[in-house]
This record gives C-alpha cells, structure tokens and sequence, in this order.
C-alpha cells in the first residue's frame, strides 16, 4: 500500500485507475452483485432477441393444446417446454416476450421519473425558500398516499392501458428522485469548489447542472437501479389487478391475471410468471447493492 | 419536545390541505361529466340532470365548491356509494377493523422475525447464517406480492389443504361483530370453533403481507446493528463485564432501534392505507379491496373519500411514529 | 506477588494484507496499589496489549502470552463467563471518548447501577445510593439530578468522570485508564489526572495510565514502560528514566518536552512507527535512531539488565551516550 503511494508520488505522470476502473474492482467483490449483472445481462439479450429465441409467436394458439404442463410432467410434451395457457398458448413464448415488456417498462419509467425527479430536485436545491418548501410540501403530498394506490387511481383517471400505468408509476416514483437529489445538491451546494464557481462567475444554470449535478449522481444511480426493480413490481401488479397492459399482452404481471382462476388446476401457468418477476427484480436487486457499495459506502437503502 | 410536536403539526396542515385538493380534484380530472360519474348514472333526463348538478354543488363557482367540500369532510360528510347507498365514511368505518387486523398481525409477525433475525446476523457478520438470512431477505424484498400469495394458496390451501382459500371465517358461523376484529369476535361468540376457523383464514394473507415488511426490518436492523457494533459505547459495555447477550440485546440493539422503529412505523402506514394486492387475492373484506372494487365499479365517491381517507390515515400514522421516534431517541426529548 | 503480571505478550491482527503484529513479546507488571504509566506514541500497541488483557479485541485478533496473570486467575485458560466476572469488577478501564463511550439511549444512572447489579447483590435502593456515592467521589455536583441525565447532556470532562464512577462502582483491584485526558480540553486535563492519582491513594486501587505525554507521567506515576512499535524498550522508575533514559527512543521522546528543551527549536523524532509493511529487520527503531549502525538495522536486540532499564537496546545510553559500541566492533 505505502509502496503503490510512494510509486505514484515519484512518477507524477503515472496516472490513478480510472473512476470507471476504481468503480469495477470493488463492485466485483461483491459476487451477489456479479451474478446479478449477469442475470440481468441474459434478460437484456432474451428481451432484445426475443423473436428468434421464442418458438412460437406470443399470441398463436393451439386449440387442440389447452393446458398442457411442462414437459418434464405426465402429459406434457416437448412441443411446448413449460406447457400452455388455457387458450393454448405456448408459455415460454409467451414469457420470452414477456422480458421485452418488462424490460421497456423498466427502462421507461426510470428515465422518466429520474429526468422529472433529477430536475425538481435541483431546482428544489438551488430555489429559494418559498419555492422550496412548496415543492417539498407537494412530494409530501404525493408520498402521503400508499404508491400502488395512487397509480391505480391515476390509471383510472387515464384509463387502463400499459403506457398509462408507466406513466401512473413514474409519476409515484418521482418524488424520491426529488428528495434524493435536493438532499444531495444541498450537501454539495455548501462546499468550496461551488463557491468558487460561483465567484468564478459562472452562470446559474451552469453551476446546477455542470457543476453541481455531475457530483450528486451515486446515489440518484443507485436510486435509479433500484427504481428499475420497483417499477418492473409495480406495473406488473397493476397489470395484475387488470389496470396495466391488457390482454393478450404477454406482460407477466397480466398473464398472472389471466391464469388466476386455473391456481388450483394448472400450477405452471401462475407459477412461471411469477418466477420471471421475481428472477429479474432479485437480479436487479443485487446489481442495485453491488452498484450502492461500490458508489457510495454510506448509502442506507431505507 | 413540544416545539418538535409544533413544528411536526405545522408540516400535518399544508399536507391536509394538498390531499384534500387532489381528492377535490380527482373527480373532476376523470374524463366524462363529473355529474354523472358522481351521480353512478347515465343517460339521465334533463330535469334529472340539473337536479344532480344542484345536489352535488356543481352551479356554484370552483371556491366555493371546494370550501363546501372541505366543510362536508368535517361533518364527516364524505358522499354516498351509488352501489351500496351507503354513507362512504359509514363503510369506511365497517371494513377498516379488517385491514386493521391483517395489518397488525402482519407487521408483528415481520417484528418478531425481523428483528431478532438482523441481530443475529448483524452479530454473525459475514458467517453462513448472515449470508443465508441476507440472501432470503432480498429474494422475500424482491418478491411479487400477488404471485407469493398465490403460491401460498397453491401449497397451503391446495396441495396440502390446510387453510382456506378467502374470506375471514367460515360460512358456517354466524355472529355479531361488535369489534369488528374477527378473532377477538369469534372468541366473544363462544361458538366453539369459530376461532379456529379466524386465525386460519388470518394465517396466509398475514405471511403475505408480512413478506416485504420482514425483509425489510431485518436489513435494515442488521445494518443499524453493524453500524452500533463498532460504537465505543458498545466496547465499555463489555468492559463491564456484560455477557454478549446483553451487549447485543440491550446495549446496541436499544440505539440501532431507533432508526428501525422509523422503518417499522412507516410500513404500518403502508399496510393500513390497505393492503391492495393481499386483500383482492385473499378476497379479505378491508379498505384496499374496496378501493379495488370501488374503481372498477366505478363508484367514484367512494374512490374519492376512500383516498381521502386513507391518505388521513397514513399521515396520522407517520405522525405517530414521528412522535414515538422522538421519544425514544433522547437527544431529541430533552434536547 | 504481583496483582497483573504479563509475560512475552503478542496480537496478531489478521488483515486483507496478511497478519499484522500490533503487539511483540511484551512483558506488563502491575503490583497492588502500584501506579504505573504506559507510554509510547499511536501505533505503539500500548492499548491493544490491555484490550488484550481484557479480552475487548474483535475476533480478527489473536492473543498469545507466556503468562497473563491477574490476581491469582490464568486469563489465557478462563472462560469467557468466568472472565466477565473479573472484568467489570476487579479489573475496569476507562476510555479515550468519554462523550461516545457512555450510551446515549441510557441515563447515567442506568449505566452506572447496571454494573452494580451485574456484579454484587446490592438491592434497588443500595444501588442508587452506592451511584450517588460514587458521583460525589468523582466530583460531579448535584449527583442525584445527573443521574438521570443522558450522556450528550454532559459535557466532556462530566461524561469521562462519570466513566470513572462507572470504573470504581465495584472497587476495583486494577483501573486501566487508557488515554483518559487526550480527548479534553487541556483545564480538565489537569482536573482528571488529579482525580485520578487521588481515587487511586484513596482506595489503595493499581492504576495504570495509558498515554503518549511524557509530561503527564512526569508528575504523576512511580514507574514508566515506554512502549514502541508493539515492543517494550524500557521500563524505569520514573525519576531514573526522567534522569538517565537508557533507550535512545526515551531519550528522543524527553529531549521533545517543551520543559526540557534546551535549543531554540524543539527537537523532533525523524520518521514515523513503522506500518504493516515497513517494519525493520533489526532493531524496530534503528531507522529513526541517531546511534544506530549496521549492527542495529540487521540484529534484533535482547533487553539489557535491570539497571539499564531492560532497554531493548545493543547499546543501552548512559548519561545520554551509547556503551558497549567498541566491544561489538
């Protein structure tokens, strides 16, 4: 260790690991982490090639094939490895373009809510007090209702559908975005090299986006990894309750809808879907740890 | 302490007059005639039509509906449910003891676990047991609710045929509900079964509910303990002489409490304002399965008092907590 | 018999680099009643050697010791329960944080009365008047009313004598009081030093005072162990090693006292303790030693006689020169 500083120190143009580098090598030893990003790596690859891994499309039917179970089970063939649904639907079709979904939900609700977040919360952070407050007494409003709830009101408001219920669940996500990235900008806002820009002569909007934003950004990266899980959950149970992607959609939280009624006969068709969900969420889980270890040590997950 | 209590009322106020606005605002946000969604009709008279506009305040201006509103929620006039006739605060009041009962069992159940659970952890840092309980406290955190409940049925209720499918006690039983919580009722009926027939319906919705609050305050108290554990404080106590036991159980489980109090108290919240998904599935009668139905039945005065309603009891929730949190952290009562 | 005696003492720290000795073969002696000051600077294994001794390590630690003796009990082969016995009791040791090592969930008088129901069958009302005794002992005013004060509403001085009341609750052979003043303001330092020494002629207690100002044993202690890199260079009564030092590290820590210096400008000791990874070959203090030679870099010394101080030194000083360099070469 002393040897490494010294090293540097006599070869001034030796220059340190990469932020990038420095952030690799420690979220690698954390092996939870690891396996998760690979999980999640393989759903990435299962959602972008999902027409060619699937082998059949995610709505032909088979009529002469309701309910068939897995192949590995009494009656089961190898037509269709995971069975099908009651409309004879292959499954693992049906679950492979299920990941797309999921995958797009994940990714749209958090560039959303973080974008609309990110951007409240530093002009939260930088606004005076009257706005500040105001702003901070809204999300307080928000988050004063059960988050499920409001986004099944709002969907209701907006009328079920699958976009309606990422917005609804953007819109219940926001506010730790806000919070988060007011808390941080006030903590950075106070230290010296801000100042320093400030008297420097920098313009406000470039101090609160290029100065200030860039070092707040582990914990709303944190934040946003795990949102991604959060709102995979959330939209599948809305999409559950009948208030997200309708059928025949094969978003997994509406094929549990749709297989409700066969829980007691057909185990395989409530089970799988189920299975997805928490497969990914967990994968992203882990990631989100790893990624809140390697970025920031004295991030608390709450 | 009673200018923390001041200044933790003074932020209940403005969130009051928020949540009354968006309630306010939800019905006429709706697309459609608010009148009619109100009224639950459709294709009404003309006549009929005005008369519904008068009786729901409609020609007056905005303000002044608002400010009859307001006035109406506290004279605890909350508007009727078309479905049932029934005043919305009147079967607020009948279905909340249920979601009340599930709620408490459930958050005593992730207590009881959670807690004892990150300790043992936390004091068996990076052994087989942490790492264990860690990894199945992030599968429980990443759960799908509604599929875990239906897995629960799959096993209990139907491969082993142990518990029921729904409901909160059996059809055959029959009796007054003064409480309104079903097992201190059955006890009262003195119908021998009967509380049997309660706490088996109660079993697996509460492990449902329970799964994500007990993931949680298990994290979170094995974190706080880890935190504790290197304290100085914690080393004087062994000082003394104190068996492990007490150093962990006592010295610094009573100071990493008080962060997971803060946890413990804000999912009460979550699970009073109704437990949506565990409810629909178990077909429990609470306040988050009316809500459910509510929305689809498109009873949307019951959907406007319920959110009021529940949106009330979160915030008087997490006031209550805010208060416990500062009384048992003594920087604060005294400081 | 000695109350505490120590022999050939070591602490292996195991870290993500390898094993790390903190402590190397050093020999502690405590006589009843006696008052004796440990000494060196940080890193110089002075509290890990009674961390050890009271079996406060964390598990990374291991102890090995030819003998660790207290009061006739053999601590290498008790239990941990039979341990928990002792400490607490016979033994008691205060801290360098007094703010953070009382607990803040609990009043003063909670913490204080717990040691006494741990270790005697004093009943409730015993209990609470034993605690104001002992808060009138250490000097606290209005005892009855801070007892039921939490510890963030005393000040520094305040919490470290109410650890001290904590200490003697249950009149304690031996007080390890390690660093007791560094973290307070340099009026109360004074103020619990002298409280100290005096609970110490008071109750006839051993005490042993872990700290790196050679000012503070000056006045104070009867015997000095000046202790480096884990390792124990000296051991002298303190007017013959304020006197003659034999181990050219006492002599460099002397030759810094502000008192003592007789140039313009204070001398320093060159360097640092060596780390895990710098440790010497030879002589662990041979790379800040103005005497030091060949000899010294390549060879371990072996301590000297009593009369020189057990200096672990090739060439103990006397009278501030190095002896026995002409028969080594």
């Amino acid at each position: 260790m002393t040897d490494a500083a010294s090293q540097t120190a006599s070869t001034p143009n030796l220059r340190p690991p990469s932020r990038f580098k420095e952030f690799w090598s420690s979220f690698k030893e954390n092996r939870g982490a690891v396996i998760g990003l690979f999980v999640f790596l393989a759903f990435l690859l299962i959602a972008a090639f999902a027409p060619l891994l699937a082998p059949y499309s995610f709505d032909a039917q088979d009529r002469s094939a309701l309910l068939v179970p897995p192949f590995w089970q009494e009656g089961g063939s190898t037509k269709y490895l995971l069975g099908t649904d009651a409309l004879g639907r292959d499954l693992l079709s049906r679950l492979i373009y299920g990941a797309r979904f999921s995958f797009f939900i994940g990714l749209l609700v958090v560039t959303l809510a973080s974008f609309c977040g990110v951007l409240i919360g530093v002009i939260a952070g930088f606004a005076p007090n009257w706005l500040d407050t105001l702003i901070m007494r809204l999300m307080d409003i928000i988050l004063s209702f059960p988050s499920l709830l409001l986004a099944l009101v709002l969907v209701a408001i907006l009328g079920p559908s699958l976009i309606n219920a990422m917005i609804a669940i953007a819109v219940v996500l926001q506010p730790h975005f806000v919070r988060l990235t007011r808390a941080a900008v006030l903590t950075e806002k106070s230290k010296d090299y801000v100042t320093a820009a400030r008297v420097a002569g920098g313009r406000p909007l470039r101090i609160m986006f290029r100065t200030v934003l860039p070092n707040c950004l582990a914990p709303i990266i944190v934040q946003a990894a795990l949102s991604f899980s959060t709102a995979i959950l959330d939209t599948a149970a809305l999409g559950f309750l009948g208030m997200g992607a309708q059928p025949p959609t094969p978003e997994w939280g509406t094929m549990l809808a749709e297989a409700r009624e066969f829980i007691l006969r057909a185990w395989w068709v409530v089970t799988f879907p189920g299975l997805c969900i928490l497969i990914t969420v967990l994968a992203i889980n882990l990631m989100g740890d790893g990624l809140r270890d390697a970025l920031d040590p004295k991030l608390k997950r709450s | 302490m009673l200018s923390f209590l001041i200044r933790r009322l003074a932020t209940f106020i403005p969130t009051f007059i928020g949540v009354t606005i968006i309630a306010f605002a939800f019905i006429r946000l709706l697309p459609g005639d608010p009148i009619l969604l109100l009224a639950g009709e459709r294709g009404v008279s003309p006549e009929r039509y005005e008369q519904l506009r008068q009786q729901f305040g409609f020609d007056q201006p905005m303000w002044k509906q608002y400010l009859d509103y307001v006035a109406g929620i506290f004279q605890g006039d909350l508007g009727i449910s078309f479905s049932t006739k029934r005043p919305v605060l009147d079967e607020f009041l009948t279905l909340f003891p249920a979601t009340v009962e599930l709620a408490l069992c459930a958050i005593i159940l992730a207590t009881l676990i959670g807690i004892p659970a990150g300790v043992i952890a936390a004091v068996n840092r990076g052994k087989f047991f942490d790492q264990a309980l860690m990894s199945s406290a992030l599968v429980g955190y990443s759960m799908p609710i509604f599929w875990w409940a239906l897995l629960l049925i799959i096993v209990f209720s139907g491969t082993l045929g142990w518990t029921p499918v729904s409901g909160r006690i059996g059809l055959q039983y029959f009796f007054d509900t003064p409480t309104g919580f079903m097992l201190i009722d059955s006890l009262l009926s003195g119908q021998s079964g009967a509380f049997r027939s309660a706490v088996s319906h109660l079993i697996l919705p509460t492990v449902a509910l329970a799964t994500i609050p007990l993931a949680v305050i298990a994290r979170q108290t094995r974190s706080a303990m880890l935190e504790v554990l290197g304290e100085d404080y914690v080393r004087t106590a062994r000082a003394k002489g104190m068996s492990p036991m007490r150093v962990n159980g006592v010295h610094a489980l009573r100071n990493a409490l008080i962060p997971v109090i803060t946890v413990i108290g804000l999912s009460v919240g979550t699970l009073l304002a109704g437990a949506i998904l565990t409810e629909t599935i178990f077909s429990w009668p609470g306040i988050g399965k009316w809500m459910v139905d509510s929305i689809f039945r498109r009873d949307y005065q019951v959907v406007q008092g319920g959110l009021l309603l529940i949106a009330l009891v979160v915030m008087i929730v997490n006031l209550i907590v805010d208060v416990l949190y500062g009384l048992i952290n003594p920087k604060i009562r005294k400081g | 018999m000695s109350l505490l005696e120590i022999r050939n003492l070591s602490v292996d720290f195991a870290t993500a680099s390898g094993k790390f000795r903190a402590v190397d073969g050093v020999d502690v002696t405590v006589d009843q009643g006696e008052l004796l000051a440990i000494v060196g600077e940080s890193g110089s294994g002075k509290s890990v050697s009674m961390l050890a001794l009271m079996g406060l390590l964390p598990w990374t630690a291991t102890v090995t010791a030819d003998k660790l003796e207290f009061d006739g009990h053999d601590l290498r082969k008790i239990s941990g329960r039979q341990r928990r016995r002792i400490i607490g009791k016979d033994i008691s040791m205060i801290f360098q944080e007094p703010m953070s090592s009382l607990n803040p969930a609990f009043t003063i008088g909670w913490q204080i009365k717990e040691s006494l129901r741990k270790h005697t069958n004093m009943s409730r009302s015993q209990r609470q008047d034993r605690a104001v005794e002992l808060m009138q002992q250490v000097g606290i005013p209005a005892p009855e009313k801070r007892l039921q004060a939490y510890p963030h509403q005393l000040s520094g001085g305040m919490s470290q004598r109410a650890m001290i009341a904590m200490a003697l609750a249950n009149k304690p052979k031996l007080l390890i009081a390690d660093e007791p003043t560094t973290a307070l303001d340099v009026t109360i330092q004074a103020q619990i030093l002298e409280l100290l020494t005096g609970l110490q002629q008071e109750t006839g207690m051993a005490l042993v005072l872990i700290t790196h100002d050679m000012g503070v044993v000056a006045e104070t202690v009867q015997r000095v162990q000046v202790q480096y890199a884990g390792q124990r260079v000296e051991l002298q009564e303190v007017d013959g090693l304020f006197e003659n030092p034999h181990h050219p590290y006492t002599a460099a820590l002397l030759a810094a006292l502000p008192e003592r210096a007789i140039e313009k400008r204070l001398p320093t000791i060159p360097g640092v303790v060596p780390g895990q990874f710098d440790r010497p070959q030879g002589c662990l203090f041979s790379p800040r030693c103005k005497f030091a030679d060949a000899r010294c870099i390549a060879e371990r010394p072996t301590p000297a006689g009593r009369d020189l101080g057990y200096a672990l030194c090739h060439y103990p000083l006397i009278d501030g020169q190095p002896t026995g360099k002409e028969t080594a070469a």
